[in-house]
């Protein structure tokens, strides 16, 4: 997509008081630490969501490594089984809720106003609410490992009755911050929704906007749909240890399998919500940097909106080897599979797009091109899962951690860390240092292929996740694991390097950053001022 | 769309407290379920809570009488506050989907039927039924019989359908101008919400001291409450908004043709009316 800013644009941006109608705007913004706190800025609350969002990237990070360390060579070398359990959940609760979801609502913060011209989010207030039930939630949850009996250890995806009946006491502790989480998460949604249906520059329609935007317009709709969901199930939780109802205990006329559907049919769209913005930051840097539009801009709407939809649908293969009825395996099997259509879609469309076109290979596009490429390869083991009788075989086994670490990790990370190169020259006005970003990129690669490929071969020969010990055949692949594990987990320190060196200098960047953008934020100055877009842009669409 | 300017609020001070006393909350019910000693924090962190939000909205009200709020700010709130009624839908789903799953698969499948007989080998001798008046596992504490529909369930249907449509007859009467007519019909409501939740408690009473429906009474005491327990809440946080809606028709807050709070507030109770009827048909009546 290309919409055309006609050069004459009256945009205004400023940094000083603007007044509208009378009525000083924001008058002295405070400084210091009531800055950041009070803010209902969308850049500064993004910013705040940035820093999270990386901080508890380390702390899981930490946990896997953890992890890793116990596994590098078989038998129980570094700590209890207890301990290894608490690791491999935290790592995972923390990752998904607290670095994967908050960067993107970051990015949205930050980039979803300026690309639609608005001068803010709708619920400013909201907003900064949305983002202090963060901290508080995540706390809670860190605090559990200090309490007696250890944190949670059930994994992340806390099934019962191994988080009701045999959990830790800290479980309710466990469910109460994921309560905060979800608030927070639900209230973020709103917020989007209302900012991306109510705020756009005038002209533009929602055919016009682009794919950041649109991905997170449905990535929210996910959200709002499926956290209640998430909300109610571990109510029912809370019920189940606390109250002595019997919603997953069979004596009771319960059943454990009942927390299974539930969980999951949260938990898939759950993932979608984890892929869908990364597929927006994609379809923005590849037009970019192949200097063409954007492939299919329409199908790539629709292939979103599908998978979405879908998602609702398949919830169940997750649970292949639960016990289902015949019917039921064959009909998430099938509707699995057919989501594989319009993510082809969209990786056609992507690739389509760097067709012909005068490429460069600047970090944010090296990202995104490793993005299409590792991704593409955990969508197709992805596809070995959906075969509901090969599942059989792998389910439980370190293919299925293979697999959603490829999706996840070399998937919407990179993501992430693309979008984070990309816009930082509008954040920060300067560029990143593209040499050590280069670096980052290429040992970030190399580590998380070390780390995870090897584990779709331990897999599929039957090691079994969330194990601490394994048998003696699995200890090459676990030792080339473990190594890529720290390897990568080292390089990410580059990565807050130039991040760093970005924010306290380097080649300043103009307002239009990469030859090949197109849209609205980089008709703002960079670094953006605090205040953009007071004025509405003018928005001419140019038919597609 | 405006181009006066869309309104964005200076720093507020609510969204970090409002953060904090959310955290002191939980915290204090969790440590009041773990280790049983923490009422007083969650006193604190409740009423917190509720100073919170008291200042919240003082502060949007206030800001909406000195006009800096366009139409562009109204259709801002009513997406927000659409989909926010929608997430309560999907948490209400989540608990339907459970009486569902437990009436339509899991007790079948515990007596023996279908492709996942083998669970009725844990307990042969368990017969499904619905209301489940035996669960398989004799230890379980089990209801003695169930509420007619036809008793109090059916005086409170009719008494929130009804608070629906005095809330309309009110919301029509504020749109028009009349207050006191608005103030009235509004008054009524409150009481008819009073009455359902005071029903409702009778029959929380009846249920523990006469049919043995309890929280521990197997799958039927749980989805029961669940059901009737966040709907009960959800009524009384309706009533309560209902009475601060009232407070504001009488102090003259609102206009006949912008007052999205009034609206805002009459979504929410239609909201919960809806999902009562959704409660009276499936754990009552079938
Ligand atoms: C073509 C698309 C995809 C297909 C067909 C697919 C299929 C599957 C299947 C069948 C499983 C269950 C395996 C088992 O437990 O035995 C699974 C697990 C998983 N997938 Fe995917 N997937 C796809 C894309 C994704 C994406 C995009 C993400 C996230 C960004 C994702 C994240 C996960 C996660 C986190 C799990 C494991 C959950 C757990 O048990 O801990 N998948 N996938
Ligand atoms: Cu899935």
């Amino acid at each position: 997509m290309a919409p055309k800013i006609p050069q004459q644009s009256p945009l205004q941006h400023s940094d000083t008081v603007a007044t509208a109608g009378g009525i000083p705007q924001h008058a002295a913004h405070p400084t210091g630490w009531r800055r950041w706190v009070l803010t209902t800025n969308h850049k500064e609350i993004g910013t705040l969501y940035l820093i999270f969002s990386l901080t508890m990237f380390f702390v899981g990070g930490i946990f896997a490594l953890v992890v890793r360390a116990e596994l590098f060579q078989p038998g129980l070398q570094l700590v209890e089984p207890e301990f290894f359990n608490q690791m491999t959940t935290m790592h995972g609760l923390i990752m998904v809720f607290a670095a994967v979801m908050p960067a993107f609502t970051g990015l949205a913060n930050w980039m979803i106003p300026l690309q639609i011209g608005a001068p803010d989010m709708a619920l400013p207030r909201l907003n900064n609410f949305s983002f202090w039930l963060l901290p508080v939630s995540f706390t809670l949850l860190l605090s559990t490992l200090l309490m007696p009996g250890g944190g949670p250890n059930f994994g992340w995806t806390f099934y019962a009755p191994l988080s009701t009946t045999y959990a830790p006491s800290s479980t309710t502790f466990f469910i109460l911050a994921l309560h905060i989480a979800g608030i927070s998460s639900i209230l973020g949604a709103i917020n989007i929704i209302a900012t991306i249906l109510n705020m756009r520059a005038p002209g533009m329609r929602l055919m016009d906007m682009p794919l950041f935007v649109w991905t997170w317009l449905i990535t929210a709709f996910l959200l709002i749909a499926v956290m209640p969901v998430l909300a109610g199930v571990i109510t029912m939780m809370l019920m189940d240890i606390n109250f002595g109802t019997s919603f997953f205990d069979a004596g009771g006329g319960g059943d454990p399998v009942l927390f299974q559907h539930l969980f999951w049919f949260f938990g898939h769209p759950e993932v979608y919500i984890m892929i869908l913005p990364a597929f927006g930051i994609v379809s923005a840097i590849i037009p970019t940097f192949a200097r063409k539009p954007l492939f299919g801009y329409a199908s790539m709407v629709y292939a979103t909106a599908a998978i979405a939809l879908l998602s609702f649908l398949v919830w169940a293969h997750h649970m292949f080897v639960v016990g289902l009825p015949l019917v039921a395996e064959l009909f998430f099997m099938y509707s699995t599979m057919l989501i594989a259509v319009p993510t082809g879609v969209k990786i056609f469309n992507w690739v389509t797009t760097l067709f012909r076109g005068s490429i460069s290979f600047e970090s944010p596009m090296l990202f995104a091109l490793a993005f299409v490429v590792l991704f593409t390869i955990g969508g197709f083991s992805g596809l070995m899962l959906a075969i509901s009788p090969a599942d059989f075989q792998y389910h439980d086994t370190y293919f299925v951690v293979a697999h959603f670490h490829y999706v996840l990790v070399p998937g919407a990370i990179f993501a992430i860390m693309a979008g984070v190169y990309y816009w930082l020259p509008k954040w920060t006005g300067h560029y990143p240092n593209e040499t050590l970003a280069k670096w980052h990129f290429w040992f970030s690669v190399i580590g998380v292929n070390l780390t995870f490929f090897p584990m779709h071969f331990a897999g599929l020969a039957g090691m079994p996740r969330r194990i601490p010990d394994y048998a003696l055949q699995f200890a090459d692949f676990n030792f080339v694991s473990s190594i890529g594990a720290f390897f990568f987990g080292a390089s990410q320190l580059l990565f807050v390097l130039v991040i760093v060196l970005c924010v306290r200098g380097g080649k300043k960047a103009p307002a239009k950053a990469w030859e090949g953008a197109v849209d609205l934020e980089w008709t703002v100055p960079s670094p953006a001022p605090l205040h953009t877009f007071e004025t509405p842009p003018v928005f001419q669409s140019t038919d597609k | 769309m405006s181009s006066t300017g869309y309104y964005v609020p200076p720093t507020s001070r609510w969204p970090i407290l409002g953060s904090l006393a959310i955290g002191l909350m939980m915290a204090g019910l969790g440590a009041q379920l773990v280790y049983g000693s923490a009422t007083l924090l969650i006193v604190i962190g409740a009423l917190s809570i509720i100073a919170v939000m008291t200042f919240w909205f003082r502060d949007v009200i206030s800001e909406s009488h000195l006009g800096l709020y366009d139409s562009q700010m109204d259709r801002s709130f009513r997406w927000g506050m659409g989909w926010f009624i929608f997430s309560e839908v999907m948490f209400f789903a989540a608990f339907f989907g459970a009486l569902f799953y437990v009436r339509m698969f899991a007790i079948p499948w515990l007596g023996g039927e279908g492709a996942k007989g083998v669970s009725a080998l844990l307990w042969p001798n368990f017969i499904a039924e619905w209301p489940l008046l035996n669960p398989p596992d004799t230890s379980v504490p089990s209801p003695e019989q169930v509420f007619s529909p036809w008793q109090l369930p059916l005086v409170n249907t009719l008494l929130l359908v009804t608070s629906s449509i005095t809330l309309t007859i009110s919301h029509e009467a504020l749109k028009t101008g009349n207050r006191s007519l608005c103030r009235n019909w509004l008054a009524g409501t409150v009481l008819l919400g009073c009455c359902f939740i005071f029903i409702q408690g009778v029959e929380y009473y009846e249920a523990y001291q006469h049919y043995g429906i309890t929280l521990e009474a197997g799958i039927f005491g749980s989805t029961f409450f669940i059901l009737t327990g966040f709907h009960g809440v959800h009524v009384i946080i309706g009533t309560l908004i209902l009475i601060v809606m009232l407070a504001r028709v009488m102090r003259g807050h609102f206009e006949d043709s912008q007052h999205f709070a009034f609206e805002a507030s009459c979504w929410y109770w239609h909201f919960v009316d809806v999902v009562w009827l959704g409660l009276f048909i499936f754990v009552y009546v079938v």
